[in-house]
C-alpha cells in the first residue's frame, strides 16, 4: 500500500506516472539515456539501438498477443514490409525519412489488415498458422518482386536527415531511434487507458463475452492487427536506417518468433514488461558470446559451440519462462517492488 | 502428358511422406489439443538417432530403425511429462511457444552433438528402380514411400483395433467421459506424444534416406502445417488425403508454374497460399470436426 498519496485533481489521479517517486525515477531514466551515448563504446551504442528498433516492434506485438489475444507470427514479416516501403521510398524516390517512415507504418498497417482479416472466422492455433503462411507468402514476396525489392540483392538506403544533419552514425541515429521507442512506449500506455484499449482487453478476456456487451469483434481485432502491423512497421522503417540496407533475410520467421519471445519473457500485457523483455532477449546471447570469449584460453573450441548453444539457451529460456514465470520479467519486477515498498518494517 | 504425369506420382509419394508427418501433428493434437511446432526437429532427431546406430554402431537398418523408435519414443514421452504437462489448460499462445522453444533447443543440441555437417545416410535400399508401367520411379522414392504408407496402415489399424487404441480415441471424442469410464488420461497423454514422436523419427529416417539429414532437417516440420490443415486438424484420414492433395499441388505449381517466375520458390509457396484459402473457407479442413462454443 502506498502512503501519503492524495489526489486533489482527476487530472492527477488519471496521470500514468502517479508518484513523485516513479516521475523521479523516469526522469533519472532520461537523463541516463541522454548521457549514454556519449560514454558508451560503439558496442553498447550498437545494442541500445538495436534494443530501442526491436523495442517497437515487440511492443506492437504486445498489443495484438498480449493485449487483445491474437497470435501472430508473422510480426517479421509486417516489419519487412514497412522497411521495404520505407527503403523504396527513400533510396528510388529520394522521400525525406520523415514521410518515408509513416508510410512504412501505413503500408504493414494495411497489410496487417489484410492478413488480420481471417482473425474474425478462426482464433488461437488456427490463427496462429494463419499468420506462418503471411510470414512464409511475404517473405516470398520479398525476395521474388524483384523490380521493387530488389530480390535477394536488397536495397541500399541512404541515412535519414534531420535538419540538414544526416544520421549516418550510430550516434546520431541513436537520439532518432530511442525518442521514437519512448514515444510509442508512451502511447501504447496510454492506449489501453481508452475505449479502444479496454475493447481489445475485452476481447482478449472472453471475445463472446465481450461482443455481447457491444464491442464489435471484427472492428476490434482488425484494428489490434492494424496497429500492432503500423509499430512493426515503423520499427521496419527505422531498422532500414538503422542498417542502411534491406534484403529478404533481414526478417525471417526466427524473427518472429523472437520478438514472441520478447513478449513473453517481458510480460503478455504489460507495456513495461515488453520493455524488459526486448533488453533481455537481445542480451542474452551477447552475453554468451561475451563469456565464450572471456573464457577461450579454458575452453578454446568453445567458439564453435556458440550458435547453437544460443539456439539452446533461447528455447530453454521461452521453456523456463512458460513454466515458472508465466507472467514474465514484469511481474518479477512487481514482486521486488512490493518487498520494497515497506521495507525494513515487513517481511 | 509426359510431365504431368510424372508430376503427379512424384507428388503423390511426397505426400504420402507428408502424411506420414502429418500424422505427428494429428496424433497429439487429438489427444491434448496442442499443436506441436517441434515435431520437425524429432523428426530430425529421430533420423540422427538412426543414423548414428548404423553409422557408429554399425548395426543394420531395421535394427537401427527399431532403436530410432524406442529412443524417439522415450524422448516424446520425457517432454510431455516435463515441458507439457505442467502447462496443461493453459493459454494457446503458451503452449504454441513451448514447444516453438523445445524445437529450438532440439535444433541446438543436435548442433552439438552431430555439428552443422550435411550427412547422407549409407545404402538402405536397394538400387534398381521401381517400373509402374510407363512411369518409373528411382528406388529412393519408391521405398520410402512403401514404409511411409506401411507405418500409416498400422498406426490406423492400432487405432482402431488394439484397446489402447480405442482409449486414446475415446480421450479425443470427450476427455470427461473417458475419464469417468476409468481411461487413464494422463497415460493417454503421454502415449500420444511417444507415438507422434515415432511416427516423427520414421518420416525423419524416410527423408533422410532420401535426401541426407543436418540439424536444418527440422524445416520442413513447417511445410507439413497446410497439410494439417487441409484434412483437417483431428483426422488421421484427412492428415492422409490432405498430404496427397498438398504433394501433388506442391509438384504441379513446382513444374508449371516455377519455370515463370524468374527467382522460383513457387512450390513452396503455393501450399500456404492454399492453405490462406482453407482457413478463409473452411478452416476445418476437409475432415475435421467443427469447433462449436458454448459461454
Amino acid at each position: 500500500m502506498l502512503i501519503g498519496n492524495y489526489k486533489e485533481s482527476y487530472a492527477a489521479d488519471e496521470a500514468l506516472f502517479r508518484t513523485a517517486t516513479s516521475r523521479v525515477w523516469l526522469a533519472l531514466l532520461g537523463v541516463a539515456a541522454a548521457v549514454f551515448p556519449f560514454l558508451a563504446g560503439d558496442y553498447l551504442l550498437y545494442l541500445a539501438n538495436l534494443m530501442g528498433v526491436l523495442a517497437i516492434a515487440a511492443l506492437g506485438l504486445n498489443i495484438l498477443t498480449g493485449f487483445t489475444g491474437q497470435i501472430s507470427l508473422g510480426h517479421a514479416a509486417f516489419m519487412g514490409v514497412g522497411a521495404y516501403t520505407t527503403a523504396v521510398l527513400a533510396a528510388r524516390l529520394g522521400l525525406p525519412f520523415w514521410v518515408a517512415m509513416p508510410a512504412g507504418g501505413a503500408s504493414a498497417c494495411l497489410a496487417g489488415m489484410v492478413f488480420g482479416v481471417p482473425s474474425l472466422r478462426i482464433k488461437g492455433l488456427y490463427l496462429a498458422i494463419a499468420t506462418v503462411a503471411a510470414q512464409v507468402i511475404l517473405e516470398w514476396v520479398f525476395a521474388n518482386w524483384n523490380a521493387v525489392t530488389g530480390g535477394i540483392r536488397g536495397i541500399n538506403v541512404p541515412p535519414a536527415r534531420v535538419l540538414g544533419v544526416a544520421l549516418d552514425t550510430d550516434l546520431r541515429i541513436y537520439f532518432l531511434v530511442q525518442s521514437l521507442a519512448a514515444l510509442h512506449a508512451w502511447a501504447a500506455a496510454n492506449l489501453f487507458r481508452t475505449r479502444v484499449g479496454r475493447a481489445f482487453i475485452a476481447v482478449r478476456d472472453r471475445d463472446i463475452s465481450a461482443e455481447l456487451m457491444g464491442v464489435n469483434l471484427f472492428r476490434t481485432k482488425i484494428l489490434s492487427f492494424m496497429i500492432s502491423s503500423y509499430y512493426a512497421g515503423i520499427a521496419g522503417g527505422l531498422w532500414v536506417y538503422f542498417t542502411k540496407v534491406v534484403t529478404p533475410e533481414n526478417f525471417p520467421l526466427s524473427l518472429s518468433i523472437q520478438f514472441l519471445a520478447m513478449v513473453i519473457v517481458g510480460g503478455l500485457g504489460s507495456i513495461k514488461g515488453t520493455l524488459f523483455g526486448t533488453v533481455f532477449v537481445t542480451l542474452v546471447p551477447e552475453l554468451l558470446k561475451a563469456a565464450t570469449e572471456a573464457t577461450r584460453s579454458v575452453f578454446p573450441d568453445a567458439m564453435s559451440y556458440l550458435a547453437p548453444m544460443k539456439d539452446v539457451i533461447f528455447g530453454a529460456m521461452i521453456v523456463a519462462f512458460l513454466i515458472f514465470e508465466p507472467h514474465g520479467l514484469a511481474e518479477m519486477w512487481n514482486r521486488t517492488k512490493r518487498f520494497f515498498a515497506l521495507w525494513p518494517f515487513k517481511k | 502428358m509426359e510431365l504431368f504425369v510424372q508430376l503427379m506420382v512424384s507428388g503423390v509419394v511426397t505426400g504420402g511422406i507428408y502424411a506420414l508427418i502429418a500424422m505427428g501433428f494429428v496424433i497429439i493434437y487429438k489427444a491434448t489439443g496442442v499443436i506441436n511446432f517441434a515435431t520437425g526437429e524429432l523428426m530430425m532427431l529421430g533420423a540422427f538417432f538412426c543414423w548414428t546406430a548404423m553409422t557408429a554402431a554399425r548395426a543394420p537398418f531395421a535394427v537401427a530403425l527399431v532403436v530410432a523408435i524406442v529412443a524417439a519414443g522415450a524422448l516424446g514421452a520425457a517432454v510431455e511429462r516435463v515441458v507439457l504437462r505442467p502447462l496443461l489448460g493453459k493459454r494457446t499462445i503458451s503452449v504454441i511457444m513451448v514447444t516453438i522453444g523445445l524445437s529450438a533447443i532440439f535444433k541446438g543440441v543436435a548442433e552439438i552433438l552431430w555439428s552443422g555437417e550435411y550427412r547422407s545416410f549409407p545404402p538402405i535400399f536397394p538400387r534398381a528402380p521401381v517400373v509402374l508401367g510407363s512411369v518409373i520411379l528411382p528406388s529412393r522414392q519408391a521405398y520410402p514411400f512403401l514404409i511411409a504408407v506401411a507405418a500409416i496402415a498400422l498406426v490406423g489399424l492400432g487405432f482402431r483395433f488394439t484397446r489402447t487404441g480405442t482409449a486414446m480415441r475415446a480421450t479425443a471424442g470427450d476427455q470427461a467421459t473417458a475419464f469417468g469410464m476409468g481411461i487413464d488420461i494422463r497415460r493417454v497423454f503421454s502415449l500420444s506424444w511417444s507415438l507422434a514422436a515415432v511416427t516423427a523419427a520414421v518420416s525423419g529416417v524416410v527423408i533422410g534416406a532420401i535426401g541426407g539429414i543436418s540439424p536444418q532437417l527440422g524445416a520442413v516440420g513447417l511445410r507439413i502445417l497446410p497439410v494439417v490443415i487441409l484434412g483437417g486438424l483431428d483426422s488421421i484420414g484427412g492428415a492422409l488425403l490432405g498430404g496427397v492433395i498438398m504433394g501433388i499441388l506442391e509438384n504441379l505449381a513446382g513444374g508449371y508454374l516455377d519455370p515463370l517466375m524468374e527467382g522460383g520458390g513457387v512450390k513452396e509457396v503455393a501450399p500456404f497460399v492454399a492453405l490462406v484459402g482453407i482457413l478463409m473457407i473452411r478452416p476445418w479442413g476437409l475432415f475435421g470436426s467443427r469447433e462449436i462454443e458454448r459461454l
